[in-house]
């Protein structure tokens, strides 16, 4: 026999939890109630590729079988195992269903497992062994009903395979071998083949989007336009290409002018009219608002923003700190494990691809889902796997690779469905000059420097990723652009990467990311004029591939290196030791041409200039109407205990500690502000706070700030209250408010028009709006932003052409100093007896707030935020905190005042009583409803020593702020209402079981 | 004093070399990276040091079982080496997925001299997730474990999926008869507790192992990083008292006091 199966599975009496949770999981979920769910680990090794040239000595024979099994598969103490026979007996179960990889599907499992026999038998084992689960259902009565349980819960038909056999099918051979070894046949075109684009404009626009290409028809006539030049002809001629662009050249400027690598709607020239008619031209968002936020602020501790992977800021004399926000909406909509998996590696890469390199410090992840149970529309995942997946991406990406996951927070809007949104951050840490002595925010590529590609290898998935993203998602999306990581094959590479950093063996270093190496060799080529690869020298993961789909491949944990010819014997001997694959496939020169062959032969022969500045700026108009909108008519509640009740247990209040707890939080061992503070370890922090430099008491501060549902009436306070609330998370655990800066990541709706598409000039509005008040905001705070990304294409479009989109959203990331971290204050109450005070004026303004969601209304007094006030309480608020007079700061922000000071007493195991008429608010505020539950912003909730209170006060002086009531030793959290009478007194234990119970 | 050199692993997913590597540091040592293949070639050697840590991290991501490959790769590759090194009384740690390693490998518990097979295990947890979480431990006043001498308690960190302690109720006699039980999980007050002060369900709440000699030490939790006292989660309620103000950092002054201290009388034989 050529292939031979192992099956591992755990000896009667042993507890198979992760059957269990399947069990649940499928009642959960599907509805469906099934007896009993055990697994089995199947380990397919297949001989059949072996290379080397064999004896029959060689071959598996059943003691050496034995003993792989015993030795490297089966954990005896609580295993039993089988070779070549199924481990299950007929009688088992009533179905058993066997789920692994589609052909070509990373197979980490298997990658670890053929290592793993080679380390036991020896090198000369060259078998491949392929991993799958077998799932026995007991309890479950029909083919129909274990297919429903296969497909609904256990794979994704994008990545996976399954088998569903019922034991009058098992028989003596139970599941039967199964190699899911890619097969190419070679019909793929070798991307030679030129295209004519001398063709009508018709012609040109279906030639980009029978490719893929998505390319506009201006673009595809720029593309014309430049090929029918003369003097681009006889350079075409002179080293024997076609005057026509080739099929790979074609898909190089899908890659390089998609929207995901060139941001051409930020780029845009824009023609803005507001509500009031006036015309206003923007030439380019980014450069207006982004960079010119920046700017405004003026930092002399900014090292590397926008020109990047990831923006670099000083954190000391001798470090600094990068950091970086990616979304990954698209794949994670498809595939939410494998979609949050890339994503967290990609954001990795470019952490380990900024400047020469930096250490990987930290993720930050945001979540926005629909909430569980929401009704999705065909070709959607429902939004529980969606949760679930996301989740358990990012716990392998950020703890297989000893990230700590610091910060984050999970946004719930029925929305979503169509669309979750997934950003991915990471931080990370270099020294300001490497050992080497170069300055290690730049690079730098010399004409002669070679191209080395290292890490994974190259094979179908993720082709046409870059386009996939920069189209909205219909029924029909392409299954190869979603795709799997590999955390350990980046590890290793991490580790290999900062020691050839160390020793100076590269000059200039990029990730491999959208568009593959079409993107990573083509930009990085900017700094020396140009390049010259080879792709057969590309290591695949299988034979077939075309040379263009080695080209723009998006295959992961690959990094891009420009290693001077001195240096590759070194760095070659380093990538062995590591274990990781480099290899070198060809050399950056001053050519200005952007230049790839196949065994010889030009396939892409392209001006470097036109590729990467020759894309036409769109032209986009906006138009402002604001939405009519007006405020409810509430009758006044009587009973705010309850109320208060039902606040907390709304998703975007609840505890997300189940969550939280399965990221390895602290890794790394700098850990000072963790994402649960509290007497009971389980209240929700507003920041992060951690030691990058563990032998020093300096501090990083990381927070969020996410607030779509105020696009609902104004995308310009979406964004002014995303940057306030970052920035009031970061100075709730006391950031230095002069150290701050930021990052801006949109995710939109697509504001292009188009048939499906009427309203594109309102979503543009609103992208122009959220863009000023981003800038207004950073602007008043000094805040540079310093990275940022955009996803515009947020968009589900039904069959019919019906369109749904999600709310326009900017996550505001913060990050700065805190210049010892034995300063930092978390938001539990601590003491009884500590004063209880609030921060920043109440206003009435519950419009988008979830006290409004909750009964079903917007409202229109959209929280404005008062720039000049703001800064001035962050900085009155962050001397306070230095000098060490505050207890505990928690801010107001989703549920507002009421949620903060429950979570707070709470946290603080602790009860509160609070007089409402202390609290300071705006004029015409009379309700207790308004002053409990409006979202206003810059406010904060902080308890204060008695003997600190003076001094605090003083400290405070100059901003509205008043002591509203006082932490009591007893359970119980009341009340008194703006007349003086209780309106609430409940316990904090009832509280917090209706903040924990929702999600737990 | 000679100095103590320490070799911390890494490579293939270890990812808590550095702030271990940190922790040996701060306890005096000399303490080094250094990468399995580099032990593996020949180009260092194990006789060049006098503690080995197996860091924790997710050595071949957890697959075919957590600290399974790496245990394999030192069971294939350096049982020679590793055998001399424990033969020659020094010492070694594993962490996590390092004692996942040492339990996998036999290193741990080396039932009667016997370094080199299965004697236990670690699995799934019981709750059959992952889990970040502080823990309390009681430590065993009677095991002969070098590691933790003189400490009573320790509040540390769990963060792991396959923590969960199981062996065979002779082995589990034995392993207390031996006093090789050093460390367990124990409510805030000292008592043995159910899930989640036990985080994972481990048989006898076991959360830590030594040899029969208490020079071979293993342990779920982590030590290196309770580094500092902003890394205790409730360090900003002011007054940690008792066992939970102990540093996990005291477990490697310990070894590294001890390696010392055996270092200057093997100095002091070999000059009289």
């Amino acid at each position: 026999m050529a292939a031979h199966r192992i099956e591992v599975g755990f000896k009667p009496g042993v507890r198979d939890a992760l059957g269990e949770g399947i069990a649940k999981r499928v009642a959960e979920e599907l509805a469906v109630e099934v007896k009993s769910v055990k697994t089995i680990d199947v380990y397919t090794i297949d001989e059949e590729n072996i290379t080397k040239v064999h004896d029959s000595q060689n071959r598996l024979d059943a003691r050496k079988l034995d003993f792989l099994a015993k030795e490297v598969f089966a954990d005896l103490i609580v295993n039993d195992f089988s070779v070549d026979a199924p481990l299950a007996r007929n009688g088992d179960f009533d179905f058993a269903i066997e789920v692994g990889f589609r052909p070509g599907v990373t197979d980490n499992v298997g990658k670890t497992a053929t290592a793993a026999v080679r380390d036991a038998l020896g090198p000369d084992f060259a078998g491949t062994v392929y991993f799958s689960k077998q799932y026995l259902l007991s309890g479950v009565h029909s083919q129909q009903g274990a297919e429903g349980i296969a497909k609904g819960l256990l794979a994704n038909p994008l990545i996976e395979r399954w088998t569903v056999k019922s034991p009058s099918e098992w028989g003596e051979a139970g599941m039967g071998v199964f190699i899911p070894a890619v097969q190419l046949v070679q019909t793929t075109h070798s991307g030679q083949e030129e295209i004519n684009l001398g063709v009508g404009e018709g012609e040109l626009a279906q030639i980009s989007k029978q490719r893929l290409l998505a390319l506009s028809l201006g673009e595809m006539k720029a593309i014309r336009g430049h090929f029918s030049s003369s003097e681009v002809r006889l350079q075409r001629v002179a080293v024997g290409v076609g005057e026509n662009p080739t099929e790979a050249e074609l898909e190089v400027f899908g890659q390089t002018w998609s929207e995901h690598c060139k941001h051409k709607i930020f780029n845009a020239l824009v023609e803005y009219g507001d509500e009031s008619g006036v015309v206003t031209k923007i030439d380019s968002l980014f450069k207006t608002f982004v960079r010119g936020a920046t700017e405004a602020a003026k930092k002399d501790w900014l090292a590397s923003v926008f020109s990047d992977n990831a923006g670099i800021v000083s954190f000391n004399d001798d470090w600094n700190v990068a950091i970086k926000v990616e979304t990954h909406n698209a794949p994670s909509a498809l595939e939410p494990y494998g979609g949050a998996l890339t994503g967290i590696g990609g954001v990795n890469r470019d952490l380990l691809g900024a400047g020469l390199g930096a250490k990987l410090l930290f993720n930050t992840d945001v979540f926005c889902f629909a909430p569980p149970g929401t009704k999705v529309p065909p070709g959607v995942l429902s939004p529980k796997r969606i949760f679930e997946g996301v989740r358990k991406g990012v716990q392998d990406g950020g703890n297989k690779t000893g990230v700590p996951t610091v910060n984050g927070c999970i946004v719930f809007d029925g929305k979503f469905a169509f669309r979750p949104l997934v950003y991915c951050g990471t931080g990370g840490l270099m020294p300001k000059f490497t050992k080497a002595g170069a300055p290690s925010h730049e690079k730098a590529v010399k004409d002669g420097d070679l191209i080395v590609m290292t890490g994974g290898r190259v094979g179908k998935d993720g082709i046409h990723g870059a386009t996939f993203s920069s189209m909205q998602i219909d029924p029909d999306s392409p299954a190869s652009a979603v795709q799997l990581g590999d955390p350990i094959t980046l590890k290793k590479m991490a580790d290999f990467i900062l020691e050839a950093r160390d020793a100076g063996l590269y000059a200039a270093i990029t990730d491999n990311g959208a568009g593959g190496l079409s993107s990573s060799v083509g930009e990085m080529a900017q700094l020396s004029g140009g390049f010259e690869m080879h792709l057969e020298r590309v290591p695949l993961k299988y034979p077939g591939l075309a040379p263009w789909e080695i080209l723009v491949s998006e295959s992961q944990d690959r990094m891009t290196l420009a290693v001077p010819p001195s240096k590759l014997g070194e760095l070659m001997a380093l990538a062995a030791k590591h274990e990781v694959e480099a290899t070198a496939l060809g050399k950056f020169t001053s050519s200005g041409k952007f230049h790839c062959l196949h065994d010889g032969r030009t396939i892409a022969y392209l001006d470097m200039e036109f590729l990467h500045h020759g894309v036409p700026q769109l032209r986009i108009t906006a138009k402002w109407t604001p939405p009519m909108l007006e405020e409810p008519v509430i009758a006044l509640p009587f009973d705010y205990a309850s109320i208060l009740s039902q606040m907390l247990s709304r998703l975007n209040i609840c505890s997300k500690e189940r969550v939280i707890r399965q990221y390895d939080h602290e890794v790394q061992g700098g850990s000072a502000v963790k994402p649960l503070a509290g007497v009971a370890n389980d209240g929700p922090s507003d920041a992060a706070v951690l030691r990058p430099l563990l032998s020093s008491n300096e501090g990083l501060v990381v927070a969020n700030g996410i607030c779509p549902k105020f696009s609902q009436i104004d995308a310009y306070w979406m964004a002014a209250n995303a940057v306030d609330e970052a920035v009031r998370n970061y100075a709730c655990a006391g950031g230095d408010f002069g150290r701050v800066c930021g990052l801006d990541n949109f995710s939109w709706c697509d504001p292009l028009p188009s048939a499906t598409n009427p309203d594109a000039e309102f979503k543009m509005a609103q992208l122009v709006r959220a863009c000023t008040g981003l800038r207004d905001a950073c602007a008043a705070y000094s805040m540079p932003l310093v990275s940022g990304k955009d996803s515009m294409k947020n968009d589900y479009v039904f069959p019919d052409g019906r369109r749904e989109s999600i709310p326009p959203t900017l996550l505001v990331t913060a990050m700065g100093k805190i210049s010892d971290v034995s300063k930092a204050v978390t938001m539990d109450a601590k003491s009884d007896g500590n004063l209880v005070y609030a921060l920043g004026t109440t206003s009435n303004e519950l419009g988008g707030s979830e006290y409004y969601a909750m009964q079903g209304f917007v409202g229109a007094n959209v929280p404005k935020v008062d720039f000049p006030t703001a800064r001035r309480l962050y900085l009155s608020l962050g001397r306070a905190m230095g000098a060490g007079l505050v207890a505990s700061c928690h801010d107001c922000s989703d549920g507002g005042l009421a949620v903060a000071l429950a979570e707070s007493a709470f946290a603080g195991g602790l009860g509160m009583e609070i007089e409402l008429a202390k609290v300071p608010v705006a004029g015409g505020v009379a309700r207790d409803d308004v002053v409990l539950f409006s979202e206003s912003a810059s406010r904060f909730v902080v308890t204060v020593k008695p003997g600190h209170a003076l001094e605090f006060e003083r400290a405070m002086a100059g901003n509205a702020f008043a002591k509203i009531g006082e932490v009591v030793a007893q359970d119980n959290f009341s009340i008194a209402g703006l007349q003086g009478s209780k309106v609430a007194d409940c316990s904090i234990a009832a509280l917090k079981e209706s903040w924990q119970a929702p999600l737990r | 004093m000679a100095t103590v050199r320490a070799c911390v692993l890494y490579g293939f997913g270890i990812n808590c070399d550095c702030e271990t590597q940190h922790a040996f540091q701060s306890a005096g040592a000399f303490a080094e990276r250094i990468h399995v293949n580099d032990l593996i070639s020949g180009g260092r050697k194990l006789s060049e040091f006098d503690i080995l840590a197996f860091p924790g991290g997710f050595s071949f991501g957890d697959d075919l079982g957590s600290g399974k490959v790496l245990g394999n790769k030192f069971k294939f590759n350096l049982k020679g080496e590793l055998a001399q090194f424990v033969a020659d009384g020094k010492l070694v740690i594993g962490i996590c997925n390092g004692f996942q390693s040492l339990v996998k490998m036999g290193l741990l518990p080396g039932l009667e001299g016997d370094y080199f097979t299965q004697r236990a295990t670690l699995t799934f947890n019981d709750s059959g997730k992952f889990e970040d979480r502080w823990v309390h431990l009681k430590l065993n006043p009677s095991s002969k474990c070098v590691w933790t001498r003189g400490i009573e308690g320790l509040y540390l960190p769990v963060r792991h999926g396959e923590g969960k302690f199981v062996a065979g109720d002779s082995v589990l006699d034995e392993l207390e008869r031996n006093g090789q039980v050093v460390a367990q999980y124990v409510n805030a007050s000292g008592g043995i507790a159910g899930y989640p002060l036990n985080p994972n369900g481990s048989l006898r709440s076991i959360a830590g192992v030594c040899d029969p000699e208490g020079r071979i030490f293993g342990l779920m939790p982590h030590p290196e990083a309770y580094n500092h006292p902003t890394n205790h989660p409730r360090w900003t309620r002011g007054g940690v008292r008792g066992v939970e103000k102990h540093l996990g950092l005291k477990v490697f002054a310990n070894a590294v006091g001890h390696a010392a201290a055996t270092k200057a009388r093997r100095a002091a034989v070999v000059q009289g």
